[in-house]
């Protein structure tokens, strides 16, 4: 009976919601009126790390933490600031790990020449193996 | 020559089944943190949303003495399983004020009257605007800030009771 009574109260349990009720930001969902203004904010969100959902852009990501930076990116376009500039003050919050553009610095370096080096090492490897074949 | 440089390919091999090994025996650190710690608190002024409860701005962390932040919504589950933690905080004698995120009045009140309210004010964060402002990535997070308005440390995710010594040291030490 005891076993019965709580297969059913299993079965009436509502699920806990872990998301907010309350309605998302205006501008989350909805594009500015400036289709230029949106073009700067769409390319700024593009490459803005959702910091709940990390494998994603800001643009991307459906979580309520995302839809609230958008609304921030296109409300501070909107109110005439720079794509670069709000890249930064969240960059002065988050460190460089919130731009999916990180900056060259000390830890980026190896990020960014890397590939100039790989092409350099590639083409001096094509070169000896080159003149190999010819002889 | 020719005859180490057979090793080379296995050489290779070797050092990126280390680096793979080592990924997945010690994942990396995904834990967003605030690069605002060590730094002033930034300025903000919140709306009350608890009945009889007032609201929230910076310029109370800047009355002498060290308080802690609690960052939480009542649709949130850890903030629910810390609050016995905040309680004890309480206890001890640590001012704790509070921004609720994206949350309604009703949820709230009756979120307080199931899990306790060590709270000293409340401010209504409706867009997480003061949570970015914060570098928080999500609820629950707590900072404890000095009485200069100062941030001092940050504790991301839900305070276990083996948490607690710790930020009551931090909130000693900020004095």
């Amino acid at each position: 009976m005891r076993r019965l009574l709580l297969l059913l109260a299993l079965a009436v349990a509502a699920p806990v919601s872990a998301d907010p009720s309350t309605p998302p930001a205006a501008l989350a969902y909805t594009q500015l009126r400036d289709p230029a203004q949106e073009a700067q904010a769409r390319d700024l969100m593009a490459t803005l790390r959702c910091v709940v959902c990390q494998g994603q852009s800001i643009a991307d990501s459906d979580a309520s933490m995302a839809g609230d930076m958008r609304a921030l990116v296109r409300s501070r376009i909107a109110a005439g600031e720079t794509p670069e500039a709000i890249r930064a003050w969240l960059v002065e919050r988050y460190g460089d790990y919130v731009t999916y553009d990180p900056p060259f610095g000390a830890a980026t370096w190896p990020l960014w020449l890397a590939p100039v080096a790989l092409l350099v090492i590639g083409a001096l490897i094509a070169r000896s193996s080159f003149r190999r074949t010819r002889r | 020559m020719r005859r180490w440089l057979i090793w080379t390919p296995l050489v290779l091999f070797a050092l990126l089944f280390a680096i793979v090994a080592g990924g997945l025996f010690k994942p990396a650190d995904r834990v967003v943190r605030s690069a605002l710690v060590g730094k002033p608190l930034p300025d903000f002024t919140l709306p009350p949303i608890a009945p009889g409860k007032p609201g929230l701005s910076s310029a109370a962390f800047r009355q002498g003495q060290p308080r802690l932040l609690n960052i939480f919504a009542s649709w949130c589950i850890p903030c629910a399983a810390e609050s016995p933690q905040l309680v004890r905080l309480k206890a001890m004698g640590v001012p704790i004020d509070a921004i609720a995120i994206r949350d309604t009045a009703p949820a709230l009140v009756d979120f307080l009257r199931r899990n306790g309210d060590p709270y000293d004010r409340i401010g209504d964060d409706r867009q997480s605007a003061v949570q970015l402002a914060l570098g928080s990535s999500g609820v629950p997070e707590s900072f404890v800030i000095d009485g200069r308005g100062r941030i001092v440390l940050q504790h991301v995710g839900d305070i276990r009771a083996d948490d607690v010594a710790t930020i009551a040291a931090a909130i000693r030490d900020a004095k």
